[in-house]
C-alpha cells in the first residue's frame, strides 16, 4: 500500500496559485469572447440572409464534431507558425497563453451559440411582432426586446457551460502551459509525489466545480419561481 | 507562404520502416474506435444502473448514486485519467498494483483509458436515464404498482421500456462525446488518432497534412455515428410524443 506524504503541498501552494490564476484567466477570457462570438453566430444562424446562416451552421457543426484536444493542438502547433509567416511576428515568441484563449474561445463559441440560439427561439414570437408594431427595426427589436429576455433565461446554462470550460482548461496540459493542473503535475513529478498532488488537484477541482454548480442550481430555481 | 504541400507523405514508409504513415493513421483510428466502443458499452450498463438508482425511493441508494454522478461530473476528464493511470495502481493492494504495472504498457494505457472514459461517461448517461424516467407521467408508475407489480417489476416492464426509447436522442450526443473525449487519452501516451497526428508532425514535418487528415477522420466518425443513431432514433420513436410518428 502507498505511504502518503503530503508535505510537498504547503510549500508548493504559491506556485499552484499562479497556475490557478492562469486557469481562471483562460476561463474568464474564453467565456467572455465565447459568448460575444457565440451571440453573433446565433444571430447569423437565425438571420434571413442565407450565406450568413450557412456559414454559422458550418462553423458550429465543424467545431462540435472535432475533439477539443485537436483544436488545441491546431492552436499550439500550427496557428502560431501561420501567424509568424503571415504577419511577421518574431519567431518563437511565446504565444501559448493567447493561443489557448483563442482556441478555447473559438471552440466554446460553437457551444454557446447553440445555447443562445435556443434561448432566442424560446422568446415568444409576439414579442418580435409587438416590437415591429411599435416601429422598431429588426436590429432594435433584437437588441432591446428579444436578447435581454433570452439572456435572462439562458444565464444558468451559460454558467454551467462556463464550469465545463473551467474543467476543460486542464487540457492546456498538451502545450505544457502551467495552469493549475500543469503546476500540480510539475510539483508532483519534481518531488516524486505524483499520487498526492494528483489527488489534491482532483479534490480542488471537485470543490470548486461542485460549489459553483450548486450556486447555479440555486439561482436556476429562483429564476423558475420568479 | 512558402509551405510545401506534400500529400504523398502518407504513402511513404515511416522512419522506423515497418509501415507507411497512412498505416500509422489507420492504427490510431482503430485504437480510437476500439477504445470508444468498449468504454461506451460499459458506460451504458453502469449509467443505466446508476440512473435507475437515482430515482428509487430508498434514500441511501439514491444518495449514493447522486454522489457517484457528482464526483464524475465535477472533476476534469484529464485529471480523472491521470488518477486512473498514475494513482490507482499505487492505491491498489500491492500484488494487484504490481500485476497491473507488469502488463504490457499499451495494455495499461488502454485499460486505464477505457475505465476512465467509461466511468466519466456513465455519470452523464445516468443523468439522461434519470431525466428520462422522471419525464414519464407519474401515473405510469402508480398504475404499475396498482396492478400488483413489485417496484422492480414496474421498472422492468413499465417505466424502463418507455424511458429507454425517450432518451435515445440525448444519448446520441453522449455517444459522439465519447469519441471526442477519447482524444484526451493521447496525454498518457496511448497511440490513438490524435496522438498519431502529433507523431506524424514530429516525423514528417508536414503538420498541415497530418492535422487535416486527423481532423477529417474525426469528422468521418461523427458523420457515421450520427447517421447510425438517426436510424436507431427513427426505429424507437414513441408515437404521440414530440418528434414521434
Amino acid at each position: 500500500m502507498h505511504e502518503f506524504d503530503w508535505s510537498s503541498i504547503p510549500n508548493a501552494l504559491p506556485f499552484l496559485w499562479e497556475g490557478m490564476k492562469i486557469s481562471l484567466n483562460i476561463t474568464v477570457s474564453a467565456v467572455i469572447f465565447g459568448i460575444v462570438w457565440g451571440t453573433l453566430l446565433a444571430l447569423m444562424r437565425l438571420s434571413p440572409i442565407k450565406p450568413l446562416s450557412w456559414f454559422a451552421a458550418g462553423y458550429v457543426n465543424l467545431f462540435r464534431a472535432i475533439p477539443l484536444v485537436m483544436v488545441l493542438l491546431w492552436f499550439f502547433l500550427i496557428v502560431p507558425h501561420l501567424l509568424e509567416s503571415l504577419f511577421g511576428f518574431p519567431r518563437g515568441s511565446d504565444m501559448r497563453l493567447s493561443s489557448a484563449i483563442a482556441g478555447f474561445a473559438l471552440f466554446e463559441a460553437a457551444y454557446y451559440s447553440e445555447i443562445i440560439r435556443a434561448g432566442i427561439q424560446s422568446v415568444p414570437k409576439g414579442q418580435m411582432g409587438a416590437a415591429s408594431a411599435l416601429g422598431m427595426t429588426y436590429g432594435q427589436a433584437m437588441r432591446l426586446v428579444v436578447l435581454p429576455q433570452a439572456f435572462r433565461n439562458m444565464v444558468p446554462l451559460l454558467l454551467t457551460q462556463g464550469i465545463i470550460l473551467f474543467q476543460d482548461t486542464s487540457l492546456v496540459y498538451v502545450s505544457a502551459l502551467a495552469d493549475f493542473f500543469g503546476a500540480a503535475y510539475k510539483v508532483g513529478d519534481r518531488d516524486g509525489r505524483l499520487v498526492e498532488l494528483l489527488l489534491f488537484a482532483g479534490a480542488v477541482y471537485f470543490v470548486i466545480c461542485f460549489t459553483a454548480s450548486r450556486i447555479v442550481r440555486h439561482y436556476q430555481n429562483k429564476l423558475k419561481t420568479a | 507562404m512558402g509551405y510545401n504541400w506534400n500529400w504523398g507523405i502518407f504513402l511513404q514508409p515511416t522512419a522506423t520502416g515497418d509501415d507507411t504513415y497512412l498505416g500509422w493513421m489507420f492504427y490510431g483510428f482503430k485504437m480510437t474506435i476500439a477504445l470508444s466502443l468498449s468504454a461506451w458499452l460499459i458506460a451504458l450498463a453502469l449509467g443505466a444502473v446508476v440512473g435507475v438508482l437515482r430515482t428509487v425511493p430508498n434514500k441511501w441508494l439514491s444518495g449514493l448514486a447522486t454522489a457517484y454522478v457528482e464526483i464524475f461530473r465535477n472533476i476534469p476528464l484529464l485529471v480523472q485519467l491521470f488518477l486512473w493511470y498514475f494513482v490507482m495502481p499505487e492505491l491498489l493492494p500491492e500484488a494487484l498494483g504490481n500485476a497491473f504495472k507488469q502488463t504490457n504498457p499499451i495494455m495499461q494505457q488502454f485499460v486505464a483509458s477505457m475505465v476512465c472514459l467509461a466511468l466519466f461517461t456513465s455519470a452523464r448517461v445516468a443523468e439522461q436515464v434519470r431525466s428520462g424516467i422522471n419525464s414519464l407521467p407519474p401515473g405510469q408508475k402508480n398504475a404499475g404498482l396498482a396492478m400488483g407489480f413489485t417496484l422492480p417489476q414496474t421498472y422492468r416492464y413499465v417505466m424502463l421500456p418507455m424511458a429507454v426509447r425517450l432518451i435515445v436522442p440525448p444519448l446520441t450526443s453522449e455517444f459522439l462525446n465519447i469519441f471526442k473525449n477519447s482524444a484526451v487519452c493521447s496525454t498518457i501516451g496511448l497511440l490513438e488518432l490524435a496522438a498519431q497526428g502529433r507523431q506524424l508532425v514530429d516525423y514528417t514535418a508536414q503538420p498541415y497534412e497530418s492535422f487535416i487528415a486527423v481532423t477529417i477522420a474525426y469528422l468521418l466518425i461523427n458523420v457515421v455515428v450520427m447517421s447510425g443513431m438517426r436510424w436507431v432514433e427513427e426505429h424507437v420513436r414513441v408515437p404521440g410524443y414530440l418528434g414521434g410518428k
